[in-house]
């Protein structure tokens, strides 16, 4: 039975979407997580910013942080994403070599911020400083450490993304992966530098 | 090799929970043997446990709801039969270790693992198809976020028989919550149960934010958005604000126990008001993830029972976002007797008043929409009406609590208990259940029996007056909250009058099971069609219960209210001459899984198990890395599959191909 019925103009027929573009709703969709991220920082920020002065007659910043060596481990991170980015430029002109050249190279340079912050926080323990010392010390590991454990997220991350380059090559799903890896990587350089800021800087001061 | 996990874990030795763990046991001894005598544990595994299908993991998160609320309700009925008879003396029959674990369960199990999964499930059933799309954005996702919820669920239920649980009340504050005061597993069930769900709602939040933003129907503008869906995105921008908080303030706690931090402690410089700010500035938005969705059922309910489109439809949405913005800054009236300084006080007293003005223009909307049209008494617009009669009561002794000098009176006292039960239960679980009564049919193809739901209702809502009314009264008497036994004379009558109360409650309860037991039954006689109610959007327009894909063709959208303005014109119902291929997910066990694992490691984090907590971590990374290189996870419908699900509606009108 064929009946003739009103519609509005241009409405039928509707082109089914050949595929619900997963790539686009992905990166979406992870942005969104990574803006929930945010958040879960700025809670053990703000609780950094309370428990500052809660040194409980132990060591303070100024007697703890050597600017000098933090700087040296900043700029392997903000490194890091530079050349994070020279690897996405590679994957999306399709070099497969280029591209796991540059995931090396930053993986490298994460690891090399990563060693750095393992040895300043075994340092702070041998000398008694460790996070049990005080609410001040309680605080400032928790933040760095908390960034530090998402830094190794992400390198373990690249791990799996640079076999996958390797083995798969630069297919859709893959570039969107690596794209979610990016975001990730440049947004744990942002919380950084924040870090470095209100922690490291202003506690020289 | 198990940690602190011994066999005197085992609470053999209390009959109570005892008796309630062989209960617990038989009942689900039964239902194991019914699934293997029917034969219908491969189907269940397929077709349920794994599928990514949005309507059924909609219909599971409600059984779960359903199920945590007879354990919750039990909890009610046992504190407040406790407190019925340990006056004057005598001590009652809960001793104060185990009443204290029952106050902490019903509050965190109402909260986190009734309501939420009642609000999520509905949300899961209906907003992908309001906005026309074949399923959420990340439908594997969903299904993890499920099991997470599963998860949390277990745990918790966990602590009855397998050691404690915390002691502390809901919101497990410090120093209490602390090693020092509460060196037991209670807590750390408290903080895993907590984490492992949060988790699961935090993926939810974002799913359903991607979904809404990138998968409606072509014509839907966010401003043709039902309103239901625009209630649960303001939620579920809460839940992506605020579950982090949650997430972050419940870590700090776990270091704190687990690595002798001081974040929260009495030694070493600690803050425990730290802990109280952070809870709340979750603690806050999390009742409006609550209360929003169902202020869109309401809205939905009252719209299609008075056969009139809803009143005010874009101040409904702004006052939605109103009320969000609103909630992230009055976290601080849950601790004015903190010591903050009067003007802080006024600030935080001053914000809360003016939420009253949005919750106001709602209910405004709701009346006017009601006035002129003509109002069908089925059972989600009795549910709306009882909503409306007495949140607008909890929402009155919501602004008194708002008042910084009153609060000083009041705070902690059962004036306070009534206040967020009166709008808890009258707001967002009158809400939850008129959606069930309203979306029933659309999610099974068969109604609801109307004069159970009837019966229920009134035992419910007289009920709740006699239940919570005389808190009220107690409350201005000076009685506080979380007492396990009292001795003042005065007391007494109202202490009776409320647990008679909850015996209403009960019988209400009573009912709704029935109601279920009766209508499945009875579901040959009772089935109904599509659109049994005349609705306005466009999770009418397809069949009851709708095909896995919902909708054959994707549906057309002019403006608000889709379907209406389809009835209108002439073209609900039509269908397209040939049908294009529809693109779908692989169900999937990688979900369960990954849940399941992450549960045990909950468990071991709470007995200090530490080799299976890694080893469940690891197995659980495993099962994602597998998961993500699995390249088999979706396909197509094909027109022909499509043309014999579609067949069996028969009439239907054919739209020429122009």
């Amino acid at each position: 039975m064929t009946t003739q019925v009103t519609y509005p103009a241009n409405a039928y027929p509707v082109p089914e979407e050949e595929h619900h573009d997963p790539g686009e709703n992905t990166l979406f969709g992870f942005w969104l997580y990574l803006m929930t991220d945010c958040l879960l920082f700025a809670s053990v920020f703000a609780t950094w910013g309370v428990l500052y002065f809660a040194t409980d007659g132990g060591p303070g910043p100024k007697d703890l942080f050597e600017l000098d060596y933090v700087a040296i481990e900043t700029a392997a991170l903000l490194v890091s994403s530079i050349t994070y980015g020279f690897a996405m430029i590679s994957a999306h002109a399709g070099r497969k070599g280029g591209a796991l050249f540059w995931l090396a190279v930053t993986f490298v340079c994460g690891l090399v911020f990563i060693g750095m912050e393992v040895n300043e926080f075994h340092h702070l323990i041998a000398e008694g400083a460790g996070p049990q010392r005080s609410a001040f010390l309680t605080a400032f590991f928790s933040l760095v450490g908390m960034h530090g454990l998402h830094v190794t997220a992400g390198l373990l991350w690249m791990i799996v993304m640079m076999i996958e380059v390797s083995k798969r090559g630069l297919g859709g799903k893959t570039l969107t992966r690596l794209g979610c890896l990016s975001m990730f990587w440049h947004f744990l350089d942002v919380v950084w530098i924040c870090v470095f800021t209100t922690v490291y800087l202003m506690g020289a001061l | 090799m198990f940690g602190k996990l011994t066999l005197d874990a085992i609470p053999y030795h209390e009959p109570i929970i005892v008796i309630t763990l062989a209960v617990v046991g038989l009942v689900g001894l039964f239902v194991a043997a019914s699934v293997t005598k029917m034969g219908k544990w491969g189907y269940l595994w397929r077709e349920w446990l794994t599928s990514v299908d949005h309507k059924r993991l909609g219909i599971m998160y409600i059984i779960l709801a359903l199920v945590m609320l007879i354990r919750g309700f039990a909890d009610a009925v046992m504190m407040r039969t406790q407190l019925a008879v340990a006056t004057g003396g005598s001590e009652g029959y809960l001793p104060p270790e185990h009443y204290d674990q029952i106050f902490t369960a019903h509050g965190v199990i109402m909260i986190i693992f009734m309501a939420m999964p009642m609000m999520i499930g509905l949300m899961n059933i209906v907003l992908p198809l309001q906005i026309g799309a074949r399923d959420v954005a990340f439908p594997f996702l969903n299904n993890l976020s499920f099991w997470l919820s599963v998860g949390g669920a277990v745990l918790i239920n966990l602590s009855l028989g397998v050691g404690e649980f915390a002691k502390t009340g809901w919101v497990a504050y410090p120093p209490l919550s602390g090693l020092s005061y509460s060196p037991g597993v209670g807590v750390d069930y408290y903080i895993w149960a907590l984490q492992i769900s949060g988790l699961g709602t935090l993926l939810t939040g974002v799913n359903f934010l991607v979904t809404v933003f990138k998968m409606r129907a072509p014509g839907m503008k966010l401003m043709d958005m039902p309103i239901f869906t625009w209630t649960c995105t303001w939620a579920n921008i809460l839940i992506v604000a605020s579950f982090p908080i949650l997430t972050a303030v419940l870590g700090m706690l776990t270091l704190d126990r687990y690595l002798d931090f001081h974040f929260f402690t009495n030694e070493g410089g600690g803050n425990a008001m730290m802990y109280i700010n952070l809870f709340w500035a979750w603690g806050h938005p999390e009742v409006y993830i609550l209360i929003l969705p169902a202020f869109g059922i309401f809205s939905e309910v009252i719209s299609t029972f008075t056969g009139k489109r809803l009143f005010g439809y874009k101040s409904m949405v702004w006052a939605s976002g109103a009320i969000s913005i609103l909630g992230f800054i009055v976290w601080l009236h849950h601790f004015f007797t903190m010591g903050s300084s009067a003007n802080v006080n006024a600030f935080f007293g001053v914000a809360t008043m003016i939420i009253s003005i949005p919750t106001g223009v709602k209910l405004f909307n709701w009346l006017f929409t009601i006035y002129r049209g003509r109002l069908r008494f089925a059972v989600p617009v009795l549910w709306t009406l009882g909503f409306m009669v007495t949140f607008t009561i909890g929402g009155m002794t919501g602004v008194l609590l708002a008042v910084p000098g009153a609060d000083f009176v009041l705070h902690n006292s059962l004036f306070l208990i009534a206040h967020f039960h009166n709008t808890i239960i009258g707001g967002a679980v009158f809400g939850y259940l008129a959606g069930i009564a309203f979306w029933f049919p659309k999610a099974t193809g068969f109604h609801m029996n109307e004069r159970l739901g009837k019966a229920a209702f009134w035992f419910w809502q007289i009920g709740f007056y006699v239940a919570f009314m005389p808190l009220y009264v107690l409350g201005f008497m000076g009685m506080t909250r979380r007492l396990n036994h009292t001795d003042n004379p005065l007391w007494e009558p109202w202490l009776y009058l409320a647990a008679f109360g909850a015996g209403l409650i009960l019988i209400g309860v009573v009912c709704q099971l029935v109601q279920l037991f009766v209508s499945i039954r009875d579901r040959e006689q009772n089935k109904a069609e599509g659109d049994p109610w005349n609705g306005h959007t466009l999770e009418w327009s397809t069949t009851s219960p709708p095909p896995f894909y919902n909708f054959a063709s994707t549906p057309i959208v002019e403006g608000i209210d889709a379907y209406t303005t389809a009835k209108e014109k002439g073209y609900a119902g039509w269908r397209p001459e040939k049908f294009a291929p529809i693109h779908m997910p692989r169900n999937t066990s990688a979900g369960i899984l990954m849940a399941g694992f992450l549960t045990v490691m909950g468990f071991a984090l709470i007995w200090h198990i530490w080799w299976l907590a890694g080893a469940s971590f690891v197995a659980t990374i495993v099962t994602l890395l597998v998961r993500a290189y699995d390249n088999d996870v979706d396909y197509y419908v094909q027109p022909d599959e499509i043309e014999r699900i579609e067949g069996s509606a028969a009439g239907a009108k054919v739209a020429e191909q122009v």
